[in-house]
């Protein structure tokens, strides 16, 4: 979305010199221009978020920051305060929660006081949007961009979603919900097959289509996949290790090893 | 110009060494080459094996039954068993006024249970991982730590924090990181630092019972780990004093301090150290951070007269750097060379493996090092 490649993130969660950080980052911490990563602690990313709308205000462009969060992350205390300060100073800024129903293991009725999460934000308006429903969100989208970057301040989006899957490789993601109502989620909201059943209501296009177009995808992935795996992982040198910690040519003279004959310098 | 800087290490393998006194057919201690070696009543009947992890929610149901007082609070601890199933099965035993699923606020849901021991319970407070609990650290320190202090001893805070901390594999920098020394440089915190099993059980229940705020820092890589637990250490009544370190092997040639994790690692390294060399490591397993059994690493080093520290934090500030410091302070007369550390390397926790296998120790490394500083 932001103009990464597949390979490039396949290629970081593989751990490859040339994955989209180097193999540094990993798969919950990616950067790319315009793109301020995945942040590993659930909640902080909220002000974070917030910060980037203030320096495009102080610099006075008209650009918004997306800031993506769940249901579980939506009851830290740093996303009310970053709600208060964004409403306090009018920060282009739209916060989006990400209702997926689950925070890992914890339903969002057993976290949340409040399970509308698009109310939460008392004093800024908000939004609840079908995130099963990619047009809904691309009009949601739209509209809180225009409505935020037009000087009226911060918007609260609720993107009512769901998860498929467990919350990581060690879940099952079905010790807390029955297999049920995953199977009702998928055979009654799922958001591709929404989408082509409507683009053909529609005649937009035909079956033949769309089949190819889902083909076209898997094979492009694939062969991203493929090209991702071939890519080398970055040698194991001091060098290599060391290096980014600061920015370059701002590094201390050295930084320890394990040991002392460890030690880079740089 | 930088070399200038080059450390005093350089000098460790070419000081005046105290000849290394290598015996092999004459030992005066027994040795069994497992690595838990020191554990003379592993073949005792009514040994058992657990796991860490087993060992863990023994004594959490333990002191859940003892004390109406004591509860579990944390992420996913009571319907999903524990992120890591260290708190499997006490939500079915003690219901969910005991064992409470929190939201995700560390902040909020430790200062929540801080307040609850100020108030006379005596919590359990579970961090999913102490990388988390960087987000409650005010609550740890400012008012958990500083309080019975502060209000001139009229309000104690009997409460627990626990949880995995340090190493972890494949989570990158935010996920992988050692607190060892931040929670053990707190005036008010005890700390300590399991390794085994009968650790484990007896610190945690130790914690419980302990009027003061204690950190429990466990390791993820550990839980999985199985080890004897002794027949006493299997009651309710077992547990383990703080501030006392354990001697896992006995040794005469060269004092390793080390703790969680590392006590393993280094188990491993003395014992190739011995097969290749013949020369014996003597391994203290530190147990508590804070207090620090000072006396038990003094002791050591008057009988083998070098010490090293194998611990995986960050360097700067570390645990490595106060053993160093104390063993400056307390035992550089009976030093034959320069006390050294092996610590986690000054870097952010990189994700590519390689790369962050290079940033901790392991037991390769130990080995190498111990053979430096001997000069074997
Ligand atoms: C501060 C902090 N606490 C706990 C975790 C562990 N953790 C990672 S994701 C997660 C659940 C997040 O749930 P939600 O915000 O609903 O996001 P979802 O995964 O559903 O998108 C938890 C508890 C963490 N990474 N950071
Ligand atoms: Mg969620």
């Amino acid at each position: 979305m932001r103009g990464a490649t597949v390979k490039s993130i396949v290629g970081e969660l593989l751990g490859r010199r040339e994955g989209i950080a180097y193999g540094k980052g990993g798969s919950m911490h990616m950067f790319t221009k315009g793109f301020y990563g995945g942040n590993g602690i659930v909640g902080a990313q909220v002000p974070v978020g917030a910060g980037l709308a203030f320096a495009h205000q102080y610099l006075g462009k008209k650009n918004a920051s997306v800031v993506l969060y769940g249901d579980g992350a939506s009851n830290q205390g740093q996303v009310f305060e970053a709600f208060n300060m964004a409403k306090l100073w009018n920060l282009p800024v739209m916060f989006g929660c990400e209702n997926n129903k689950y925070g890992m293991g914890t339903a969002a009725n057993r976290s949340s006081a409040l399970t509308d999460y698009y109310k939460r934000g008392q004093y800024i308006p908000g939004l609840k949007v079908n995130g099963m429903d990619v047009l809904a969100v691309k009009a949601a989208v739209k509209y809180a961009r225009d409505y935020t970057t037009n000087g009226h301040g911060p918007l609260v989006l609720e993107y009512v979603t769901y998860r498929y899957g467990g919350h990581s490789m060690s879940d099952p993601g079905t010790t807390y919900r029955t297999r049920e109502e995953i199977q009702r989620m998928r055979s009654t909201q799922d958001p591709i097959a929404g989408l082509k059943h409507k683009l053909l209501e529609w005649n937009v296009t035909t079956e033949e289509e769309l089949k190819q177009i889902d083909k076209d995808a898997r094979s492009d992935v694939d062969k991203e996949v493929a090209e991702a795996e071939q890519m080398a992982p970055p040698e194991p040198t001091p060098k290599n290790l060391f290096e980014d910690i600061y920015v370059r040519g701002s590094e201390p003279q050295f930084m320890r090893g394990r040991t002392p004959d460890e030690n880079y310098y740089y | 110009m930088s070399r200038l800087l080059r450390p005093a290490s350089r000098l460790v393998s070419s000081s005046a060494a105290r000849p290394v006194n290598v015996r092999s057919a004459f030992q005066s201690f027994p040795r069994v080459p497992a690595i838990v070696q020191s554990r003379g009543y592993a073949k005792e009947s009514g040994v058992k094996e657990y796991t860490v992890r087993d060992a863990l929610n023994e004594a959490l149901a333990e002191e859940l039954e003892l004390n109406p007082k004591v509860f579990v609070l944390g992420e996913e601890v009571a319907q999903y068993n524990g992120a890591y199933k260290v708190t499997k099965g006490l939500l079915d035993r003690f219901g969910d006024k005991r064992v409470i699923d929190s939201p995700i606020t560390e902040s909020g849901f430790a200062g929540l249970t801080v307040g609850a021991a100020l108030a006379g319970l005596h919590p359990v407070c579970e961090f999913m991982t102490f990388n988390f609990a960087m987000q409650a650290i005010d609550q740890i320190i400012n008012s958990a730590a500083k309080t019975h202090y502060m209000s001139g001893g009229i309000q104690p805070c009997n409460i627990t924090f626990r949880g995995p901390n340090g190493f972890a594999s494949g989570v990158a920098a935010q996920h992988s990181q050692d607190y060892s020394a931040w929670y053990g440089s707190i005036p008010g915190l005890k700390v300590v630092t399991p390794w085994s099993a009968e650790d484990a059980k007896g610190l945690l229940k130790a914690a419980i019972r302990d009027p003061n705020p204690v950190c429990v820092l466990e390791n993820e890589l550990l839980y999985g780990q199985t080890f004897p637990m002794s027949e006493a250490a299997q009651k309710d009544d077992f547990v383990l004093p703080f501030g006392k370190a354990k001697i896992e092997r006995a040794g005469k040639d060269l004092t390793i301090v080390t703790l969680s994790r590392c006590v393993g690692q280094s188990l491993v390294a003395a014992e190739n150290i011995k097969k290749k060399y013949g020369v014996e490591c003597e391994v203290i397993n530190l147990r508590s951070i804070k207090p620090l059994d000072v006396e038990s690493i003094v002791k050591s080093v008057k009988k083998t007269h070098r010490l090293l520290c194998v611990e995986s934090g960050f360097p700067a500030f570390g645990v490595g750097s106060e053993i160093l410091a104390l063993t400056m302070e307390y035992a550089f007369d009976y030093l034959d060379g320069p006390a050294q550390r092996i610590t986690g390397a000054e870097v952010p926790t990189p994700y590519a493996q390689k790369l962050e296998e290079m940033s901790f120790p392991n037991e390769p490394l130990i080995e190498a090092y111990i053979a430096k500083m001997l000069r074997l």
